[in-house]
Parts: structure tokens; C-alpha cells; sequence
């Protein structure tokens, strides 16, 4: 039985790390929430408690539509194809080829570099007429497509960054999983004449299904939390195509100054991301249960 | 493995081929952006825009990158910022991990709910409301300001904990018998026990702080606080005159320190993490 925490002990050991932790997550939190309700002050006007005015702006504001739409599709596409892709990579790495070292420094490095840093090495990449892929093309003798610029390719191009910085991390966890797999289960299901196809996904997949909770959960935050390359790669366009939500709420904050909306924005991306986080544990805690 | 024992049917050898092209050719894929902007900051911007395989090598990208901006002014900005924010985690964290696994008090359970909220609403999510608390505190634009909301972590207080719990009673009795008193035990007994979980950390920590963007974009407008991250999208944005050359070479200078500490550690990072029970 653990020791009693004295008042002297708890104000030592808890109070700094507490408090920071209130002023910068729960304070900010409750604040949104709060603010979510009054406008802007003006100069001659100071801010004053409008009720559900600011989330009634939510349901008819257009842009924020479009955005939301971004939003989800960019998590639908990222979050699977970068678990699945990370999957994959480890089985590559971990299966015994000739050129392993090689392979696992090359999907890992990207994961090594800034989100700023892959976004200049893909502007580069992106750049039409000129960049790697333009170039590249050329050889084909196929035209030049403005990935970045075009409203068709804009989410898409940043969905690609994405997956490129992100599925190298995740590798690495399902690497060291799959240390952890048990070598005679394999050989047992191999003796009862189980394929490598039913082998892995009887006996492996099930086994990594902690992993699997893990690196999704991971890539949900990552979906919302990470802009940075659409800051410095499209800054949401062509006419907010690749506008995510996190990056509107950093326009409408700091860009049209208004801080109300902006708050009521941040709601309505915290309680997205606390439902999804939810569901996503549901779904995959009793796939684990299932094992 | 017995695979060696029995003769290898034909398919087999067959999918190993198969499976050795797909993994090929997504390495490949994975490294040309990179491999390729490595060798344009390597030669003069006229290859950049057409590649060539006998182009001449130069080093003086680097050098008109690290002279057209105040890099040596980033580096340390960023240096100071991760230091600052990796003490603060180490030293704040384990004050609450070890209070959490050692004694037992009032609303532990839902002190620590609240705690973890952090996991999910970040610091990036607040941004907002985090700008206007900075700036009422007067941090806007230091490197501090930028440190403030990360300076305690719910993942390091997590990943602590957890560590702390494996710790063995009978070690922890032992040393009060002998007269220890709270910080001797902390010192003595736990964190040398957490020193991998501390090395893991520390470098996912510094990782994130080396190369977080968008909170420093919003916090500094000027050099002074800037660090290197926010330098380099200055940089590739307005300095450089969008030179392709001059871009991937600083892109490269800046991540290349944070790219070797990674190399070095590699092997560790992974198996420490693993052992902190983050599977």
C-alpha cells in the first residue's frame, strides 16, 4: 500500500506541473468555450454575450463547409493508407531480404525531418515545369501538371506529404512489434498447412493489434493537428481546396483577427477529435477483445 | 527457422523475388525526394531545374544559404528552446509520475484523467486561446513564450509513470529503511531505473521541439526568438529569391544535426520504447 501524499509533498511534487499543464491546456479549453459565446470587442464596442450566434456563423458559413469536407477526406485517405503502408514497410524490413539496412534508412528518413523541411523538399518535387516530377515527365514526353496549383491535385499533393513524412514512424513501431510475435505460433499455424497469407492475418495482424490502436490513434492527431505544409505549401488554396481545419482556425484567428470565431472553431475541433478518438478506440478495442 | 532444412519449391523463390521488387521499388520511391534534394544542394542551381549526372559539385550553396540569413542566430534560438523545454519535462514530469506511482492521495484517479487530456487536446489544437494568454503575460515573441504550453506533458508523464510502476517495492522500502528520505529515494532508486525511458523521450522530445512550426510562426516575428524552423520558411520563402539550390541547402543544414542524432540512436530509441510499454 502506497504512502499518504502530505500537503507539503503534493504542493512540491504537483503544484508547478499542474498548474502549467491548467494554464495551457484546460484553461485555453474552458476559455474557448467561454468565448464561443460573446463577439469580438471592438474599439468603441467591447465584447458582448451573444448566445449560439457564433455557431449558428458555423452552419452557414461556406468556406467552413468545404473545409470540413477537406478535413475528413484527408483523414479517410491518410490514416489508412499510412497504417496500412507502415504495416507493409515493416514486413518488408523485417522479412530477410537482400538490402534491408537500405530500405529501412529510406522509409525512415523522412520521418527524421521537419514537416517545414518536407514541405521546401516537396514544393521542389511539385514544381511544375521545373521540379522532380515535372522533370521526370519530360522524359515521357508528358505535360506538365501544377499539382499545387490546380484544385483537383491540392489536398491530394498534401495527402501524398503526408503519408511520405509519417508512415516511416509508424513502421518502426510495427518493426518492434513484430519482434515481439511469438515464432512457434507461426510455425504451428504453418504446420496445420495455414499459407503465409492466412498466417499473417490469423496470427500476425491479431497480435498487433495493440500496435494497430497505437499508430492509428497517432495518425488521427497527426491528421488534424499537422499543417505546417499546407501553411508553407498552398496556404489553403487554390480557393481553399487544401484548406484544413486546424489551418481556417489559424487564418481567422491571425489572419482576419477574429478571435471569436476562431474559438468557436476550436470547439468544435476538440469535441471532432475527442468522438473520433472515441469511436476509433471502440472500433479497434473490441477487434483486440476479438484475439 | 527450419525453412533451411527443406528444399525451396519453386513459388516460393518466386514470391521472395516478387516480394523483394515491391520492397525495392518503394525504397526507391521513399528516398528520390530526398536523395534528389541532397544532390541538387550539392551542385549549382543551373542543374536543379535539369538534371545531370556529371554535373560539378559545389559547396558554396551552403555557404551563400548560411550567409543570406542569420542561421547561427536560429541554431541557437532553436538550441535554447529545446533545452529549456527538455529540462522542463524531465524535471516536471518525474515530480509527478514518481508522486503518482509512490503515494497514494485524494482524486488521484481523476487528477490524472484530467492530466491526459493532454494526449488528445494538444497545444497545437489551442492555439487561440494560447496566443491571447501569451500575449496578456507579455511572452510574445521570446523563446520562452514559445516554450510555456510544453513545458509540462501528459505523454511524458504517461511514459514516467509507467516506468516508475516497474520500479520494485522492496527497492523503494529498502532505501527508507536505511534513512532515505523522499528526493534520495527519487534520485537514487527511480530515475537511474527510468534512464533509458529518459534517453527515448528525450529525443522524441527534442525531435518535436526541433521541428515544431506553426506555434513558433505564431509566437516570434523577429529574428531574434526566431528558431531555425520558422528561419528556414522565412528563408525559402523571401531571402533566397526561391533558388532551388540555395533552399535544399539550407533545408538540409538545418535538419542535418537532429538527422545524425537520430543515426546515432537509432537502435535504442526504438527498444527503449518498446520497453516503456507503448506498443
Amino acid at each position: 500500500m502506497n504512502k499518504p501524499l502530505g500537503l507539503w509533498n503534493a504542493l512540491i511534487l504537483l503544484c508547478l506541473p499542474c498548474l502549467l499543464l491548467a494554464a495551457f491546456t484546460h484553461y485555453p479549453l474552458l476559455q474557448s468555450v467561454l468565448g464561443s459565446f460573446w463577439n469580438n470587442a471592438t474599439a468603441i464596442r467591447p465584447s458582448r454575450f451573444v448566445g449560439l450566434e457564433n455557431y449558428q456563423q458555423l452552419l452557414t458559413d461556406e468556406r467552413l463547409a468545404k473545409v470540413l469536407w477537406n478535413s475528413l477526406l484527408y483523414a479517410l485517405v491518410t490514416i489508412p493508407v499510412s497504417v496500412a503502408l507502415s504495416l507493409a514497410m515493416a514486413l518488408l524490413v523485417d522479412s530477410k531480404l537482400p538490402g534491408r539496412p537500405f530500405m529501412r534508412l529510406s522509409f525512415f528518413l523522412p520521418t527524421m525531418l521537419p514537416m517545414i523541411a518536407v514541405a521546401n523538399l516537396w514544393l521542389y518535387v511539385y514544381a511544375p515545369g521545373i521540379g522532380l516530377i515535372a522533370q521526370i515527365f519530360a522524359l515521357f514526353g508528358l505535360p506538365s501538371v501544377n499539382f499545387l496549383g490546380d484544385a483537383d491535385t491540392a489536398l491530394g499533393a498534401m495527402m501524398v506529404v503526408a503519408i511520405w513524412k509519417e508512415s516511416g514512424l509508424f513502421m518502426v513501431f510495427y518493426l518492434a512489434a513484430l519482434q515481439s510475435v511469438p515464432t512457434n505460433l507461426k510455425e504451428a499455424a504453418r504446420l496445420e498447412g495455414a499459407g503465409p497469407v492466412r498466417v499473417f492475418f490469423d496470427v500476425v495482424l491479431p497480435l498487433l493489434t495493440p500496435t494497430t490502436v497505437f499508430v492509428s490513434v497517432n495518425a488521427l492527431l497527426n491528421a488534424f493537428r499537422m499543417i505546417d505544409h499546407v501553411v508553407v505549401m498552398t496556404e489553403g488554396g487554390p480557393n481553399n481546396a487544401s484548406a484544413l481545419l486546424l489551418y481556417y482556425i489559424y487564418q481567422v484567428t491571425f489572419g482576419y483577427r477574429d478571435f471569436a470565431f476562431g474559438a468557436t472553431l476550436t470547439v468544435l475541433l476538440a469535441s471532432g477529435l475527442g468522438i473520433l478518438a472515441y469511436i476509433q478506440f471502440k472500433i479497434l478495442d473490441r477487434r483486440a477483445h476479438y484475439q | 527457422m527450419s525453412r533451411t532444412t527443406r528444399t525451396v519449391p519453386l513459388s516460393q523463390g518466386f514470391n521472395r523475388l516478387l516480394a523483394w521488387s515491391v520492397a525495392a521499388v518503394l525504397a526507391f520511391l521513399w528516398g528520390v525526394p530526398f536523395l534528389y534534394s541532397v544532390w541538387t544542394a550539392f551542385h549549382p542551381e543551373k542543374y536543379s531545374v535539369k538534371f545531370q549526372w556529371d554535373a560539378p559539385l559545389t559547396f558554396q550553396n551552403f555557404v551563400t544559404a548560411w550567409q543570406a540569413a542569420p542561421f547561427a542566430l536560429y541554431f541557437t534560438n532553436t538550441i535554447m528552446l529545446v533545452v529549456m523545454v527538455i529540462i522542463a519535462n524531465f524535471v516536471l514530469c518525474t515530480l509527478v509520475a514518481f508522486a503518482f506511482v509512490r503515494y497514494r492521495f485524494r482524486w488521484a484517479g481523476p487528477l490524472f484523467g484530467l492530466i491526459m487530456i493532454q494526449l488528445l487536446i494538444t497545444p497545437e489544437i489551442l492555439i487561440v486561446k494560447n496566443y491571447q494568454t501569451l500575449a496578456q503575460l507579455g511572452f510574445i515573441d521570446t523563446i520562452v513564450g514559445i516554450a510555456l504550453p510544453y513545458l509540462t506533458s501528459a505523454f511524458g508523464i504517461f511514459l514516467l509513470r509507467q516506468t516508475f510502476k516497474t520500479v520494485p517495492k522492496s527497492l523503494d522500502e529498502a532505501a527508507a529503511i536505511e534513512g532515505a528520505g523522499m528526493w534520495r529515494i527519487l534520485w537514487d532508486v527511480y530515475v537511474p531505473l527510468a534512464r533509458p525511458v529518459y534517453l527515448a523521450y528525450g529525443l522524441v522530445s527534442a525531435s518535436f521541439h526541433w521541428n515544431n512550426f506553426l506555434w513558433p510562426l505564431i509566437v516570434t516575428n523577429s529574428p531574434e526568438a526566431r528558431p531555425v524552423t520558422v528561419g528556414l520558411s522565412v528563408f525559402a520563402t523571401a531571402d533566397s529569391g526561391v533558388e532551388w539550390a540555395l533552399v535544399n541547402a539550407a533545408t538540409l543544414m538545418t535538419t542535418a544535426p537532429l538527422v545524425i542524432v537520430f543515426l546515432i540512436f537509432q537502435r535504442q530509441f526504438v527498444a527503449n520504447f518498446m520497453r516503456a510499454g507503448i506498443k
